[in-house]
């Protein structure tokens, strides 16, 4: 009993379609919206950092007169490592949303391309960090007088690199868990933790022994944070840094495109698509 | 990808005791909606499926039957793309599967219970997502068709993770039927649904594949449902194909009244065949 088949175009569809990268922002859109708790999440962790290195620096600055100079460091610096640190989490996050709700065969399986996944990613890591950041540096405009968006052009170059920098760590993460599973996930949440000593967040270059500095120059974001103080301390924009940091980006984002497609080819040969769990 | 040769399809020649030859090379011709030729994957623990071929005419009904561990899932998931052979090849509606899927994959769709929609999302919300994921051109007016064909209506803006087990899954074949794919594949489609449901699902996926022509295969371990919606009857066990056949031929080879007592058969290795003629694979697959 066979029926005659339906006969259909067989069009193949776009190598990049706008449409589905707007329906995985859509589905965390709707995620989003519909979870309270989530939304809170997001702004609650970076008011705290925000206003604890707050009074800290004020209590600093009122008993030392380099501090007092160098005055909104500390609070930049928070400020600007939560962009680093909320940007992956944000990619992440949302990447491990699909595997916590089990939904990874559904878009394995569906014509989204790894490209417009990643997309979609990198789309939400700068949603969520809206969401978070944008509350926290008004408080730090209330409380400390320390207004981040005075650093017009250099916020946005800092911005530009340092959300790079996350997504290439939120990709390379994603492709571990892609292959590695559940087991792999702590990875997403302390990664980035290993930068924050060797990227020189709230101190210069220079006081890493030797052999670290070399280590610290390698990571773009070493490049923003001491861009950063020496826009606070010197009153000067190293473009410089920032160039040096946007082609160690470029770098090291291709190659996490490259890792996470040859992970996803590895979770295919070994059939951890099928299995999402640890 | 390499022209494929037209002409007929060869189907396994037995190779006595109940057990098929698959070595031999299939021909893949470009009207076959799914061929798997020669497949074989070995995981890091074993072998989960160990040279089989096969081929599915358009518009025909198959079901993948085996007890657990026989390498039914493992041949769905590389006929979807989501695992890799370690060698042989998988084609579906002519691409190379997984290198060329993204060819195909917005002419299939699948409905599995080991892989849930989110559940935080209602209902119109997950449709109107993988609607927009497989380019649907209407998404609102088709998610209204779909809700109206199994009678989602009163939950279509509920959480999805608020339904009971009977809703998700008909949730699940509305999501699989979304694009009107040509090739459906259907993992257990009605196990957790009560029988009047489960009917009512059957008589649906009927309805589709004689109203769209779709290629449809089907694991399931309730043979009732086999012998009345499959045309071909694909049994393994093992990681190979043991048999192959209409349900009548199966049920006549093994002298048995219900496949229930042909699966038995094959998955205790209670009795062999009790013919050895080959034409039935191929009588039934054309």
């Amino acid at each position: 009993m066979n029926v005659q088949p339906r006969t259909q175009p067989s069009r193949e569809p776009i190598a990049f379609s706008p449409q589905r990268i707007f329906a995985m922002v859509l589905r965390y859109w709707y995620l989003l919206r519909s979870s309270w708790p989530r939304l809170l999440e997001l702004i609650y962790w970076p008011a705290v950092q925000m206003m604890m290195w707050g009074f800290l620096q004020l209590y600093v600055s009122e008993n030392s007169g380099f501090f007092a100079k160098a005055g909104g460091t500390f609070i930049g610096a928070v400020l600007l490592w939560d962009i680093l640190f909320r940007g992956q989490l944000g990619f992440s996050i949302s990447f491990l949303e699909e595997m916590w709700a089990r939904n990874m065969g559904n878009l394995m399986m569906s014509p989204l391309r790894p490209g417009e996944f990643i997309a979609a990613l990198m789309i939400m890591s700068v949603v969520r960090l809206a969401i978070g950041m944008v509350p926290v540096t008004i408080l730090a405009m209330g409380f400390f007088g320390f207004n981040l968006y005075a650093f017009g052009f250099a916020l946005a170059a800092f911005f530009m690199n340092l959300i790079l920098t996350s997504w290439a760590v939120g990709i390379f993460v994603s492709g571990i868990v892609l292959r590695n599973g559940m087991g792999a996930e702590s990875m997403a949440w302390t990664i980035m933790f290993l930068l924050l000593p060797l990227t020189c967040v709230y101190y210069p270059v220079v006081v890493l022994p030797g052999y670290l500095q070399a280590v610290a120059w390698l990571l773009p974001p070493t490049y923003v944070f001491e861009g950063m103080r020496a826009l606070l301390i010197d009153h000067v924009f190293r473009a410089d840094l920032m160039l040096w940091a946007l082609a160690l980006n470029v770098a090291y984002f291709v190659a996490a495109v490259i890792a996470f497609l040859a992970l996803l080819r590895s979770a295919r040969a070994v059939g951890s698509l099928m299995q999402t769990g640890e | 990808m390499q022209p494929v040769p037209a002409g007929p399809l060869r189907f396994p020649a037995r190779k006595g005791k109940g057990s098929f030859d698959t070595a031999g090379p299939v021909m893949i011709a470009a009207d076959r909606a799914i061929t798997v030729d020669r497949a074989v994957k070995i995981y890091k623990n074993g072998m989960a499926v160990n040279g089989i071929s096969f081929a599915l005419v358009p518009g025909s009904v198959t079901a993948l039957l085996g007890g657990n561990g026989a390498g039914k899932t493992t041949t769905i998931a590389m006929i979807m793309g989501l695992v890799t052979p370690t060698s042989g090849t998988v084609s579906v509606l002519g691409a190379q599967m997984p290198d060329d899927r993204h060819r195909v994959l917005h002419r299939m769709n699948f409905e599995s219970p080991y892989v849930d929609m989110p559940m935080r999302l209602t209902v119109r919300q997950n449709l109107t997502v993988f609607g927009r994921l497989y380019g649907v051109p209407d998404v609102a007016t088709r998610i209204r068709e779909l809700g109206a064909q199994f009678d989602l209506d009163d939950f279509l803006d509920r959480p999805t993770g608020k339904l009971s087990s009977g809703q998700k899954t008909r949730v699940s074949l509305a999501k699989a039927l979304l694009n009107h794919p040509e090739v459906l594949l259907l993992d257990e489609p009605t196990a957790s649904l009560d029988p009047d449901t489960a009917d009512w699902v059957r008589a649906e996926i009927e309805k589709y594949r004689a109203e769209q022509g779709a290629t449809i295969l089907l694991a399931s371990h309730n043979m009732g449902e086999v012998e009345r919606l499959c045309d071909r009857v694909i049994m393994m066990r093992r990681g190979e194909i043991v048999d192959d056949g209409s349900p009548d031929m199966l049920l006549t080879r093994y002298g048995r009244e219900n496949l229930e007592d042909v699966f038995l058969d094959i998955a205790r290795g209670r009795r062999q065949a009790q013919d050895n003629a080959p034409e039935n694979a191929s009588g039934a697959a054309s």
